[in-house]
Formats: structure tokens, sequence, C-alpha cells
């Protein structure tokens, strides 16, 4: 039986199967020029569905209202700040919907005459050029369709490279504090990983890294800033290390809102990364995607970049096909363009001085909280943090609360939980990214919410575990989802 | 907000940073400009693109009608501007709409279990192949040549670095259908997947079950392949494959040069812990309220990390939103309308033209032209404002005097009947 | 808490072995670090196991841990219960919720494990 969350109606919306009933419409078609084709006869009988068992039927109304419904059970930058970690949940600008949107660009499909889509390969040859100097690199690719995809393409550079230089070795690298995406990534490209542990103060050990780079490795995966927040300070000489021994250093760009116009990947040894346009560039998340995730090489990786690429012919801009050392593709036509879109207008809004004030701000702003907060939470690196902070639960767990509880607790004061328990090198980590976006009346209530939850904990520890109070839904039974998976409606 | 962090400068932050890692100029980017420059800009690249052009263009991307809703719902920015739904207490509208798409999508395939979107068709291909390896612990895949060739080439970039040997099987030149013959001599105990595309790369509703029957009886999987996603609305799902993996650009994303779109990945019950990809379940809350939540994230890189069913992190949300408020806007019957208006106009389309293969297609079809070639005839289209048909020859050498034409529900009987003194 | 006339790995494994077969399962300490087990996934009867690789794994919501077998041998028996009920892993670590049985190819392994008494020390120290 599905009892009321709340009173209103919005609060209580079926699903679609559940207010469906036959003969509702919410489309019309005109009507043919042509004349009808009877299915079965073009078809082949045996091909011709009888109908789509349980498929909804509502009108547009009943269509219009569900999604409604639905969208305000969720919480959106729109809403509020989301200090998450490693995600850089900025605001996504409206014009960057608007120029998407653009008839021409919308429209346009990948195999049409190149004569007859030059806009749309000006957009992406102009995006390349910026995301390579941002970067300090010297060739970039939009081919990926998100970060994790970038990373595998990454990689396979990397591979391709080595396998030409005669060797493309065994093991990848990845710090203990690596994004799980990391190792995944490298076991599809073939290799093993083996981890890296970092110093005390949470930094990439440069005397270990030497004890073990030899020629079975073929890279060291980086993020920088770390997944601590923390510029790796001695990245360069990690670099050199690695290419002494002719291994490359690979970087996963999720934490480049600290870099922007300050520092560029390609300046401090990086021979190949990734960004992810849907954390720096501002692209929206949706949800849970697309992203873009183009990659950016140093020019001995050039050859190898995915196939097709952007080559000038005369005056105007052709796909080159004929690239014998290339990867080959990672995914049909060219890119997620439609977000490659939203990047650029982004850049284009701020422009290069814009950026670097943006940089400036999201570091400045996650400073703000760490002196704020440091007197209630536990820093468990001194190291200076950049554009995120990770704290720890350290002083609450001795109440018995952990960061998934003061997490859940923030939801009660309008704000969306941090990332909890990531990076898995800190014990019970509480990760925060204001990003630059948040000025200081947002910050300050972010700020205030934590210090009344530290003090939450020190009075009534369990008023906290038993968070959140406020919203639709109290916390959900994850274990029977896992035990007994539901994926799907069905007619009971 | 300097004094609390007790600094004169906001450039005081970064004096940690190593001098030699340090940017010491401007980067060389034109200042910001306004809103309004920024419209025009794009205005101006849309400009250069093909305008008001009618279009026979399909071979994996199609133009169809957009209903206004769906922007209306997909603009809404609790929808746009949310993130992945980890705290399902504030997410339950993007978990909600997530658990009814794959509700649907299986409705449509026929199978038990789909996933919350991949990133699009080409990549799932992969996805779905490195699955069944997984599940039958086998190394190979037999792919149809039929099989879109830009999908093939990504099978293959990502089937090369886990060791998988991937071989191609024909296609018959009459019927334009796989060739049965060539799949059974290529078959063998070593193959983890089959893989076919029904209605295939040239339109042809492709021989799914014979197919089937084959890979089963030498212990491998079959995968079968949509591209066009309207055709499910017409072709009853075959009974024999073991993941469907498909491309839903059909509903209501723009083609918008290749992307975004969004893939799935569908799938037998007992196949479900294999599968790549967010999965999005009903449970209750501590009220007992229907809820829904991310589950069996056990499978994926943030805890499974080298051991993972697949490094991807992201779902398509808001294209897979998208096509769910598509589908409910057509719903059952709308869906077979659509799907039956495509079946005309490719039909009349074709009753004008001569088509290459005798197989029966759904909304594409190749014709075969004489006396110039598919370029040539497409130079003289242009001209009339018409963009033709796909040239096969970049892809199939020996259909090198062929192009596949797409007609859909927005095709134009005039511009239709403007063709044949082309391409006859 | 830990039987005496069971056997322990570092890895908190324990085997109870009669004759020739071993039952093996996850200790009482394995069981609460991870939390409500939702999903255990064993090998099949016949397989063959080593010592110190892994034969499966359980899972919770937010983990996943391998087991590792404690011996080398052959599985003769595996708890088909736990498919439907994982949770008899968290109430009954050391009884119902055991994992498989093995036929020990190798009983003279069985020396190198820990006792119910070295066990206690080590999870003490662990914590």
């Amino acid at each position: 039986m599905i009892t009321k969350v709340r009173n209103h109606l919005s609060q209580n919306e079926a699903l679609l199967f559940e207010r469906s009933s036959p003969g509702k419409k919410a489309y019309q078609l005109p009507d043919l020029d042509v004349p009808p084709v009877d299915a079965a006869a073009a078809l082949g009988a045996e091909n011709v569905r009888t109908g789509i068992q349980d498929f909804p039927e509502v009108s547009e109304v009943e269509a219009i209202r569900h999604f409604t419904r639905l969208s305000t059970w969720n919480y959106a930058i729109d809403h509020g700040m989301y200090p998450l970690g490693s995600c850089t949940m900025k605001y996504n600008p409206r014009v960057n919907e608007l120029v998407a949107r653009t008839e021409g660009l919308a429209w346009a499909h990948p195999y049409q005459p190149e004569a007859l889509a030059q806009g749309c390969m000006e957009v992406m040859a102009r995006l390349e050029g910026i995301l390579a100097e941002i970067t300090g690199m010297d060739a970039v690719t939009l081919q990926p369709s998100a970060g994790a995809h970038g990373e595998l393409t990454g990689i396979l550079l990397i591979r391709a490279l080595l396998e030409k230089r005669g060797d493309p070795r065994k093991k990848i690298l990845v710090p203990d504090s690596a994004h799980g995406t990391n190792p995944a990534t490298a076991a599809i490209a073939g290799y093993a990983v083996e981890n890296v542990k970092s110093t005390a103060a949470g930094l990439l050990d440069v005397s270990a890294l030497e004890r073990i780079v030899n020629r079975d490795v073929a890279a060291l995966m980086v993020t920088n800033p770390n997944t601590l927040g923390v510029f790796e300070e001695n990245i360069v000489r990690a670099a050199e290390i690695l290419h002494a021994k002719g291994a490359m250093l690979y970087m996963d760009g999720a934490n480049m809102n600290a870099l922007v116009g300050i520092a560029r990947p390609g300046d401090f040894g990086v021979d190949v990364l990734h960004l992810n346009l849907h954390k720096t560039f501002s692209t929206p998340h949706g949800g849970g995607g697309p992203g873009a995730g183009p990659v950016a090489v140093k020019k001995a990786l050039e050859p190898f970049l995915p196939v097709p690429r952007l080559k000038r012919s005369g005056k105007k801009w052709a796909w080159d096909y004929k690239r014998k050392h290339s990867i080959g593709r990672v995914r049909a036509f060219y890119g997620n363009f439609g977000v490659l879109v939203r990047a650029l207008a982004y850049i284009l809004a701020h422009g290069g001085p814009g950026l670097r004030n943006a940089t400036v701000d999201a570091v400045l702003n996650a400073n703000y909280i760490r002196k704020r907060l440091e007197p209630y939470y536990d820093l468990p690196y001194s190291s200076p943090s950049m554009h995120e902070v990770v704290f720890s639960d350290a002083r609450q767990a001795a109440n018995g609360v952990r960061t998934g509880d003061i997490a859940k607790r923030l939801i009660d004061y309008g704000f969306h939980p941090y990332t909890v328990s990531f990076p898995m090198i800190v014990h019970g980590a509480l990760m925060i990214e204001p990003t630059e976006t948040e000025g200081t009346s947002e910050l300050d209530a972010f700020i205030d919410a934590m210090i009344s939850i530290a003090k939450e904990v020190e009075l009534d520890p369990q008023f906290v575990k038993d968070a959140p109070y406020s919203t639709r839904t109290s916390r959900v039974d994850e274990v029977t989802a896992a035990r007994k998976p539901v994926l799907r409606w069905k007619r009971p | 907000m300097m004094d609390a962090c007790g600094i004169d400068s906001p450039e005081a932050l970064f004096a940690h940073l190593p001098e030699a890692a340090r940017l010491s100029r401007p980067l060389e980017l034109p200042a910001g400009i306004s809103e309004y420059e920024i419209v025009e800009y794009f205005r101006q690249r849309a400009a250069e693109n093909a305008n008001g052009y009618a279009s026979f263009l399909g071979a994996g991307v199609y133009n169809h009608f957009r209903p206004v809703l769906v922007d209306a719902v997909a603009s809404r920015g609790e929808f746009l501007t949310s993130y992945t739904p980890y705290q399902a207490e504030i997410s339950q509208g993007t978990l909600t709409a997530i658990f009814e798409f794959q509700t649907m999508i299986c409705q449509l395939t026929g199978m038990d279990v789909a996933n919350a979107s991949m990133y699009d068709g080409s990549t799932a291909v992969p996805e779905a192949v490195m699955m069944a390896a997984r599940l039958t612990g086998k190394g190979r895949a037999l792919i149809a040549r039929s099989v879109h060739p830009e999908y093939r080439e990504t099978l293959r970039t990502y089937a090369k670095h886990q060791g998988m040997s991937v071989e191609e099987f024909g296609y018959s030149p009459e019927a334009g259908t796989i060739d049965l013959e060539d799949l059974d001599r290529k078959m063998d105990d070593l193959t983890a997947a089959v893989i076919v595309q029904s209605p295939n790369f040239f339109g042809i509703v492709d021989q799914v079950k014979a197919a089937g029957e084959i890979a089963h009886r030498r212990g491998a999987l079959l995968i079968l392949i949509f591209t066009e996603a309207v055709s499910l609305g017409i072709l009853e799902p075959p009974a024999e494959p073991d993941i469907v993996a498909g491309e839903l650009q059909s509903f209501a994303i723009s083609p918008s040069y290749g992307g975004p779109f969004a893939g799935i990945i569908a799938t037998r019950e007992k196949y479900v812990r294999q599968m790549p990809g967010r999965l999005v379940g009903q449970t209750t809350d501590s009220r007992g309220n229907r809820a829904f939540c991310l589950t069996l994230s056990t499978r994926e890189q943030h805890i499974r990390r080298e051991r993972a069913t697949s490094n991807i992190c992201t779902n398509q949300a808001l294209i897979a939103l998208m096509a769910t408020v598509f589908m409910t806007v057509y719903g059952k019957e709308g869906l077979r309308e659509l799907a039956g208006q495509n079946l005309a106009k490719a039909h009349y389309l074709a009753g004008r033209l001569k088509p290459r293969f005798d197989g029966k297609f759904f909304n594409e079809f190749v014709v075969r032209l004489e006396g110039r070639t598919p370029e040539q005839a497409n130079k003289a289209l242009l001209k009339k404002k018409i963009i033709g048909g796909l040239p096969l020859g970049r892809f199939y050498p020996e259909l090198a005097d062929c192009m596949l034409l797409c007609a859909t529900e927005m095709s134009r009987r005039a511009d239709m009947d403007a063709l044949p003194e082309v391409l006859s | 808490m830990y039987p005496e006339n069971f056997r322990y790995t570092k890895e908190h494994e324990w085997i109870l072995v009669e004759g020739d077969t071993g039952t093996i399962g996850i200790t009482d300490h394995a069981q609460e670090e991870l939390g409500d087990i939702v999903y255990v996934d064993v090998p099949k009867v016949g397989a063959r196991v080593e010592r110190g690789k892994s034969l499966g794994s359980v899972e919770s919501v937010k983990a996943v841990s391998d087991v590792y077998s404690p011996v080398g041998g052959e599985v003769t028996a595996v708890n088909e219960t736990l498919a439907d009920a994982p949770e008899t892993l968290n109430r009954d670590p050391h009884g119902a919720g055991w994992l498989v049985k093995v036929r020990l190819s190798a009983p003279a392994e069985i020396l190198e494990l820990m006792t119910a008494a070295d066990y206690r020390k080590y999870v003490e120290a662990e914590k």
C-alpha cells in the first residue's frame, strides 16, 4: 500500500503507468500526405508488434503536471549551493541553453556535407584552440563523451605511443587517493593497476614513486590539485622521474577549477589530461549527464588522437580521416557537440581575465570555509587548500555521529550534502567545494549550518543521526533495494 | 573574507605553488563578451550551416519532430541543474523519472531490465560485448557488417585492449540481410557474442531469430543493436537477444552534429549484475512510503574500482529525461502511429525509386545510381535545397554506386517527388 | 564469540575442518565491518580453490569484499540459502552463514592458520 508522503496532491504523484488509461492522448501528428502502408505487408506479419504492453497513455496536461511535480522533488543548483567536492557545481548559465538550441546548430546532421557544416566545425576548432591555451598543451580532441571516456582515451593514447616505441608496458600507477574511474579505466585499457601510497601530508610520495617507476610502468595517473584539494608540490619532479624511465604523466582534470589562468598542466610536465566540461566549464549536470571529456596532449601524442580530426583546407574546415597512427574512434561521430557549444559560450562570456578571476574566487571561497569551520571540524591535513577542503568526522565520531549523518542533517538546512567518505585516504571524509558561484551570503548560510550541526552533535547526537526531517522522503532503504532489486514497474 | 583567511590579497592563496608550475602571463584569450554578443556569435555560426534544406539523411541520426513539452520539462532548473541522484531524499524527481524510463525501455525492447542509459548507441556496443565476455568467460566477438560502420569502429577500439578479437561476417547482396552461412562458418565455441543490428544500417529488418539460434547453439550470447528507436513502435521485439543495446536519439534528441545522445543497454534479469551503468531501484523510506534510489552500485567504478563492470560514471540523465517525455507524449498509440507514418513515407519514396536490396525495410533503404555517382547526384540535389542520402562508398567499397536514403514523418511529399528525376 | 574449533585467517575468514572437509565462512568482525550484506558471490560446486586466492566476494550497499580461501581444494557444497537471504551472514556468520564446503587437497595448510585465541588478539590489535 502506498502511503501519503505529504498532504498536497503534487507530493503524491503516481507513476505514469498508474495514471495511464486507454485512449488518452498527448500527441497529434499531421495527416499523411502519402498513402498509408500495411505494416504486415511491408515488414512481414511476424515482425509487426501487436502493441506495446502497459506503455503509458496520458493527456498533455497530465504529462506536464507529472514531470513538473516530479521536478519539485529535486534539489538543484538553481535552488542553492552544492558543496560537493571535485564536482564543481557552479552556476549553469542560461544563455548556454539558448545558443545550443540555435536551429542551424541543433538540427545539424553529422553527415551533412562539410560545406554546409562549417559553423559547427568552426565552433569545435575554436574550442580546441582555447582549451589548448588553457591547459598549455599542443592538441585537443573533443570526441570523448564524458570524463571517464576521456580518461580511457588518454590511457589508450599512452599505450599507442609506447607500443610504437616498442613496448606498451604492463602497469599504471594510481594514487590511493584517486577517483574510482582511474583504476577502472586502466583496467579497461588492459593495464594492471598498482597503488601508490600518499605521504603523511596527503601528497604524492615522490621517493616511493622513484622506487617503483621502472620500464614496466606505462604511466602515473594524478589529479592536481589532488582529491584533498592540495596542489601536488612535487609534480614537476614526479614528471621528471617518469620521463627519465620513458613513462608518461596523465592528469585527471577534475580539479581544473583551481588552475585555470593560474597554472597550466602542460607547463608542469603533464603529457596528457582530460577535462570535464560539466565541471570546470559550467555545462549542466542534468541529473547525471550528459557531459564531455575533451583530452589535451603534448605533440608526441598528437598522431594517435581519435579519428577524424579537424584540419584546415584552404579557407574551410574539413574532417581528416587519413590518420594512420590514430587509436581509432572512441565513439560514433565527432563528440557531444551540444555540450561543446555550452562550454564555448561560458568561455566567451568570461574571457581570459574572467576565467582567472573565477579560479581565484573559487579558491578564496574554499579557504574562507576552511578557516571558519576549522574550530569545529577536524582538518586531517594542514597543507594549503585550493578550490576544495577536506575535513574528517573524527571529533563528531566521538559522539557516534559520522560524516554521512552530518550530511543528511545538512539537508534540513537547505543544502545538498558535501561529498561523503571520499577520498578514501581520509577516514570519515567531508569534502567541500563551493565554486566561485557562491557569494558571501550563501557561504555564510552554509557555514552557519555546519556550525549549528556541530553543536547539535554535542547536545543530541541521535537527533543528527536520524536526519533528515524536512525532506519529502526520509532515509531510503538501500539495503532492501540491493537485496531484492525492483528495477521496473510491473502491472500488479 | 580575506580578513577571515588572514591574507591581504587573494594572490596569497597561490603563493605556495612552485614557481616552475605557475603561469606567469595572462591567458591568451580575448576579454569576456556580453550575452547578446554570445547569442550573435552562435547565430552566425548557425548561419554557416545548412538552413532551410530538406534532408534525407539517416544512418544513425534521424530527423523527427520534437514535441514542445520535451524542452519545457528539460529546461526546468530542478532537472537541468541537479546533480547525480546519490542523495535519494532530495533527488526523487530524477530517480522517479529514471525508473519510468527504465520501465518504458523494457516495455519497448521486451527485456526484463534496462539501465539508466549509456553515453550513446555506439559506446553501448563495446559495453554490451564486454558484458557478454564476462558472462561467458569467452573472448571473441562476431559482428555483422550490416551494423553501423562507426559502431563497429568503436567496438574495435575498445576490444583491442581487452584481449578480445572482433571478426565480421557479411550480408546477402540480394536481400541486404545478414549472410547466415557466413556467420555459421565463422562461428565457434570461443565466441562470447554475435552482434546484429535490426533494422540494420541499410534500413532492413534483419534475421535476428536465425542469428540467435546460431549463437546459442555454440554457447554465445546474442546482442541486438538498434539505431532508429522509432522502429520499436512497430517492430515486434525478438525473443532471442540476451542483450539489447541501442540509440535513443530519435526520441526528441536534437541531431546536434552528433551529440549528446543517449544509449541504452537492456537485458534478461539473470544478467543484471554484470550490466554496466547506473540502475534505479524501487524501495521504501523509513515511514513506508515508496521511494527510489540508485542501486546495485557495487558493480560500478566508485566502489569496485579496477574490477568494475565498466569505468562509466555518467548516465545521460537529461537526455534520457527528454526521451522519457517524448515517450510519454506519444504513448502507446502514438509511437505506433509515428512508426506507421515513417513506414509510409519511406515506402512512398522507395516506390518512386528502385531499392538496391529486396529485404523488408522500415524508414531507410539503399538505392543504386546509374549514370552518375551518388556524390554527383547529391550536388544536383543541393541546388534544389535538398540534402540527399549518404553515399555508401566511404563505408562499403562494394556499394560505391549506392546511397542510403531515409524518410521520416518530417519528410514532405513535394521534396520526395523531387528525388526520382535526379536519382533514377 | 569465536569458536575454539575454528581456524582463522588475517583476512577474517574462518574454517571448520571435519575429516578432509572444511566449511568456510567470514567472521563476525568481517560482517560487522561490512554492514548489511546484500549479495554473496560464491563459486560453483566442483570449482577449485587455492589458499590465499579469492574464491568469491561479499557485498554490502557501499562496499565489496573479496573472500580468500584459507585452504586449497575442491568445492563440494555451496550455501544456497544466501542467494535469497544474504542477511543470514550478518545474523549468524559462524553458523548458518557458512559460504562453501571444500574437500582439502593439502590438510597441512590448516596448521598455518590462527587459533581462536590468536584471532581474538589480532582483531583487538586491529581496533
